[in-house]
């Protein structure tokens, strides 16, 4: 492995704490991943030395505060090879930024009859939103089936497209499943029928390197606290172009030009999709986060996770009577697992007393689940601070699983 | 027996194990052990949707006195479920609308009642007293 991971592991101090007097093994990272002290840092010291609201202030500190945030936006937008700041939104997190896409071009873009387009493995926050869009506009979801291995049936997908098809939201990454979805190709194929597409970065954002313009899609969005940074604050990529067409989503402070009784104009973008306070201390630590992971290497990061994955589902598939769920060559490093005859939520309770935090449930994709016939998994989910020994605490864990439950 | 003694006698039971390990393993026993339900109330009218867990519970009432059946897909929450089902059945539906289950924290499994983890085990206590509370009502009515 080229990362010192004893270097590393050292900047995330919750990471060396003991949970019922064990070693914690922390492989919850799909629902959240920890602090480097970096981010922690860049939170204190908005705290104790520059914080007051941003955009406004006349003052010196108000200035300071703006730079900072507006800083952030400019990491973000290199992080991910936007074409510019405006392109940045800064949202609560995933789940604002779907449902601000969701309203606002549905509002501009959707009629009675369209078919929007989503997958069977995405999270109830890529599906609830669209759904409250077509009962809003009389419009239809469609949805891409997925295989038995775990990728989008593809084929499926081309016939579901045709000229009804008006947006495509899919996942980059199953939370689940781990599967890394083909999302250029799904670009593409959407825009030959003229669709926008959107792309739920959730998972996605922090296994590699990213390219907007690449990939082409119409919108990506992802979480600050899946990469590292603080909760609460996230990211709407959506092009200049066709944010500046579609109407904001919320209305308040910060976001308009002018307000008279009669009627108020907007504030160019980005600021026009951030109505009130935005979290920018948040942000702050998001910059932070994106600086911590480009200073240990985004190539070697994914080395690592690569390494972890191929490692942890050797041995896991070594356990007899356990299934993986997931079993696509493009995969990042999140196992979903049964053992044969055991209960998701036994497993999960034993390996807690442990010290290993694992997800046990559906995930938050019941859909995806009830394709699998199942009505959940345990997910083991690594970060780039996982260590080859914390595979095999698991590995030794689900042992003792099989033993108390056999 | 009366309820407080059943729940004393559980908590003795299981002051004896200081290990997690062996009290999870005392749960598992229990949860195998849980005698089985009347196939016709393992359906949807009967399910307590936890998050995670599933738990089906039923009750009927004989001579007066609530018999409880219930059921659980995980085994651990089963075991828990036999400790409830030991202390709250075969009682008249008073006794068990005003039980205050102490024995819960003392064994250690608080942490399975907490409204905020997701077993349904919380709202399978709450529906074992509705139980009683409707058999309270129609007893009364």
């Amino acid at each position: 492995m080229s990362l010192d991971l004893n270097k590393i592991r050292k900047d995330f101090p919750l990471l060396s704490q003991d949970i019922y007097k064990k070693p914690l093994v922390y492989l919850d990272n799909g629902a959240t991943t920890q602090k480097p002290q970096q981010v922690i840092d860049a939170e204190l010291e908005m705290y104790n030395a520059l914080n007051s609201n941003i955009h406004r202030g006349v003052h010196y500190l108000s200035n300071c505060s703006t730079d900072k945030f507006e800083e952030a936006r400019k990491k973000i937008k290199d992080f991910i090879k936007a074409s510019s700041d405006k392109e940045i939104v800064f949202t609560a997190g995933t789940t604002a930024s779907v449902n601000t896409i969701a309203f606002s071009l549905g509002e501009y873009w959707i009629e009675p009859g369209d078919e929007i387009i989503l997958s069977e493995m995405e999270h109830h926050s890529n599906i609830v939103p669209w759904q409250m869009l077509c009962e809003r506009k009389g419009a239809k979801l469609k949805v891409i089936p997925v295989l038995d291995n775990g990728e989008l049936d593809i084929d499926a997908y081309g016939k579901l497209l045709s000229d009804k098809t008006k947006i495509v939201s899919v996942t980059h990454v199953s939370n689940t499943l781990g599967t890394i979805n083909p999302i250029a190709k799904i670009t593409e194929m959407a825009h030959s029928k003229d669709a926008y597409v959107v792309i739920d970065g959730a998972q996605g954002i922090q296994h590699g390197q990213l390219n907007v313009k690449d990939i082409d899609c119409d919108f990506y969005v992802f979480s600050g606290h899946k990469i590292f940074a603080p909760t609460g604050i996230g990211v709407l990529y959506g092009k200049e172009e066709i944010l500046n067409k579609i109407p904001p989503y919320q209305g308040g402070g910060d976001m308009i030009d002018t307000v008279t009784f009669e009627k108020t104009t907007y504030a160019e973008l980005p600021f026009k999709f951030e109505a009130g306070t935005a979290n920018y201390i948040g942000a702050v630590g998001l910059g932070a986060a994106i600086d911590y992971i480009v200073s240990v290497g985004i190539e070697d990061i994914a080395e690592q996770e690569k390494e972890l994955l191929e490692y942890a589902t050797k041995k896991l598939s070594s356990i007899d009577g356990l299934k993986i769920y997931g079993t696509s060559e493009n995969k990042v490093s999140t196992i979903s697992f049964l053992l044969d005859g055991i209960h998701h939520l036994d497993t999960g309770m034993i390996l807690d007393k442990l010290g290993i935090a694992v997800r046990t449930g559906h995930h938050c994709t019941q859909p995806l689940t009830k394709r699998f016939g199942i009505d959940g998994t345990v997910r083991a989910s690594f970060a780039f601070y996982n260590t080859k020994e914390e595979v095999d605490a698991l590995y030794d864990g689900l042992l003792k699983v099989k033993e108390l439950f056999g | 027996m009366t309820l407080n003694e059943l729940q004393d006698e559980i908590i003795e039971e299981f002051a004896i194990y200081d290990d997690w390990m062996d009290r999870y393993n005392y749960l598992i026993d229990l949860g195998k052990d849980l005698e089985q339900i009347d196939p016709k109330y393992k359906t949807e009218e009967y399910i307590i949707q936890g998050c995670q867990s599933k738990v089906w519970v039923n009750a009927d009432l004989v001579d007066g006195k609530i018999k409880y059946g219930a059921d659980s897909d995980a085994i651990i929450t089963k075991g828990i479920i036999a400790l409830l089902i030991r202390v709250l059945s075969n009682r008249e539906p008073s006794e068990i609308v005003e039980a205050d289950l102490y024995f819960i924290d003392k064994i250690g499994l608080k942490e399975n009642l907490s409204p905020t983890r997701a077993n349904g085990l919380v709202a399978m206590v709450k529906q074992m007293r509705l139980y009683a509370l409707a058999y309270k009502a129609k007893l009364n009515g």
